[in-house]
């Protein structure tokens, strides 16, 4: 398997674009590290968000709910208790992953719709939490100046740290999605009712792929918190989860790699056009437009399909991808 | 092997099967006929789980699989198609059938390892079988009427099982792709010994092809016999050949 991975083109552009992200802090200003640190943890979210989404199937309408707990638990444990940093930081998406595995296991029972309606209210309740509850999460100020330990803390530190377990959470999906258990998730996002049919029970096939996705978010929260050093309430509410659902369309959603472009899409927007003019969502607004009507499965999925089309000729038919 | 007693289900207050009962024995390959509305497919529903009945039993090799839901039911050896193409479109052929041997084999839960290099001979085999070999990377959203319905009973064959249910298999489909596609229901139940259940409307096929015939009317049997016994029957003909 290992020598499989090794021979694929794709891993040699992959160990490419991850040996010039390691080079970047060398030549590139700590404003443009700290940017691309920003597009990590917003495109492990949307990834995370995509794993449900894009190749689930579900309607998964409030991820960032998980991404919030995450930041919370770490930042929580970090600031309020004198319990060690590293279990902070584990805490986090293993408090994210049961969130995941409590909301989900109410949402699988509904359809479409009703899932996502279900799960905007039980999210919308934890939200309510962070930013009621003061004499916890100190409400909507948030948690600030969170104490890291001295191996994370500065920006180039961080943005090598943040590179590595994103690096490694995306090899992990990879081989999730690539796996029977991926295959067969698609297979409920394309036809949940022939799935049955054929002996899958659904319902527990994709509560299992939300605890896997909740708990990638809940990884981005902490990496969130390793690189702000805060939280706040704002990162559970549900504008942000609309916004990494438009990251996955952005992107492409039946691509593994397109919910990482489109988040990098968003945060420069942001950062860029964001500095000349408040408006910078009317951009997004016409370039969404633009892609629903021309680019329907976003921007990687069009690559990906032409592309893919060139490697099956390649191929001889006794190869099957 | 697959024994269906008076077996009621209806939809508020309209009844849609309203007393059915068939005997399925082993290898035998039968047709379930009637008008449309007659109750076929919500039967087929009720056998496979998708419904669960209001009244009556189920019994499958002896065992009542009446109130199972569908992904049990399918463990037990009762796998199908279904009446409009079901298949996973964005998938490849390849994959949409892999997907059934994955599940049939235990192994659809299983991470960090490739699914291509998994159950790839099992699946090949079946595609062998039912001739879509040449087509399986094309996606199984891009093909043809007729192979998409193919790939439908490829994708209930990935359950190995010992009754196969067949929802109109050949609706839709022309004359050349409706006597192929028997033939090869026919082919299947010879050479794997499968038991299969059909519905279907066209009456040369079913004729040809049936070794038992069930009628059904407004949600009820009104006998189950051979062919030739049921072409003789005379409230048969009022209630479906016309008269004739």
């Amino acid at each position: 398997m290992i020598k499989d991975i090794l021979r694929t083109p794709s891993f040699l552009w992959t160990a490419a674009v991850l040996l010039a992200l390691l080079l970047v802090p060398f030549f590139a200003g700590r404003f443009y590290v700290y940017i691309l640190a920003v597009v990590f943890v917003t495109g492990l979210l949307a990834m995370s968000l995509n794993l449900l989404v894009g190749h689930g199937g579900a309607y998964q309408f409030h991820h960032c709910v998980f991404y919030g707990v995450g930041a919370y638990t770490a930042g929580l444990i970090l600031a309020k208790t004198s319990l060690p940093a590293w279990l902070g930081l584990c805490a986090g998406p293993l408090a994210a992953a049961l969130t995941g595995l409590v909301i989900g296991a109410f949402c699988v029972r509904l359809n479409k719709l009703y899932f996502g309606m279900l799960q905007i209210s039980l999210g919308s309740l934890i939200w309510i939490v962070a930013l009621r509850w003061y004499d916890l999460t100190n409400g909507d100020d948030g948690i600030h100046g969170i104490p890291m330990p001295e191996l994370l803390s500065g920006s180039v530190n961080a943005y090598y740290f943040l590179l590595i377990i994103v690096s490694a959470c995306l090899a992990l999906m990879y081989l999730i999605l690539k796996s029977p258990f991926g295959a067969t998730l698609r297979a409920v996002r394309d036809n949940p009712q022939r799935c049955e049919a054929v002996g899958i029970d659904v319902r527990r096939h994709q509560l299992l792929a939300i605890v896997i996705g909740t708990f990638f978010a809940g990884v981005a929260g902490v990496l969130f918190v390793v690189l702000e050093g805060s939280v706040f309430p704002d990162m559970l509410f549900w504008v942000l989860s609309l916004e990494i659902f438009i990251m996955c369309l952005l992107g492409g959603w039946f691509t593994f790699f397109g919910p990482m472009l489109g988040a990098a899409i968003m945060v420069a927007l942001r950062t860029f056009v964001g500095s000349y003019t408040d408006y910078w969502t009317l951009i997004l607004g016409v370039v969404l437009i633009l892609l629903i009507f021309f680019l329907p499965e976003g921007i990687m999925g069009v690559n990906f399909r032409s592309w893919q089309r060139r490697r099956e000729r390649r191929r001889s038919a006794d190869d099957v991808r | 092997m697959l024994q269906v007693e008076h077996l009621q289900k209806s939809f508020s207050d309209f009844k849609a099967v309203d007393g059915a009962d068939l005997r399925v024995g082993q290898g035998d390959l039968v047709a379930v006929i009637g008008p449309n509305g007659a109750g076929k497919t919500t039967l087929f529903n009720l056998i496979t789980g998708h419904l669960q009945p209001d009244k009556g039993r189920i019994l499958f090799k002896g065992e009542d699989i009446s109130h199972l839901p569908a992904h049990q039911v399918c463990r037990k050896g009762i796998a199908r198609s279904f009446q409009i193409a079901n298949i996973f479109p964005r998938l490849t052929v390849f994959r949409n059938v892999q997907v059934s041997v994955l599940s049939q084999k235990n192994l659809s839960r299983t991470m960090f390892r490739p699914a291509r290099r998994m159950v790839v001979e099992e699946t090949r085999q079946i595609l062998d079988r039912v001739g879509l070999n040449d087509q399986q990377l094309a996606l199984a959203g891009s093909l043809s009427h007729g192979d998409k319905r193919i790939l439908e009973i490829a994708i209930a064959l990935g359950n190995e099982p010992e009754l196969l249910i067949l929802d109109e298999p050949t609706a839709g489909m022309s004359p050349d792709e409706t006597a192929a596609t028997m033939a090869l229901v026919q082919r299947l139940a010879r050479e794997q010994g499968l038991t299969i259940l059909f519905c279907e409307h066209d009456m040369d096929v079913v004729f040809n092809v049936a070794t038992s015939i069930m009628v059904m009317q407004q949600g009820r049997t009104i006998l189950q016999a051979t062919p030739e016994e049921v072409r003789q029957n005379i409230t048969v003909q009022e209630a479906y050949l016309g008269g004739a």
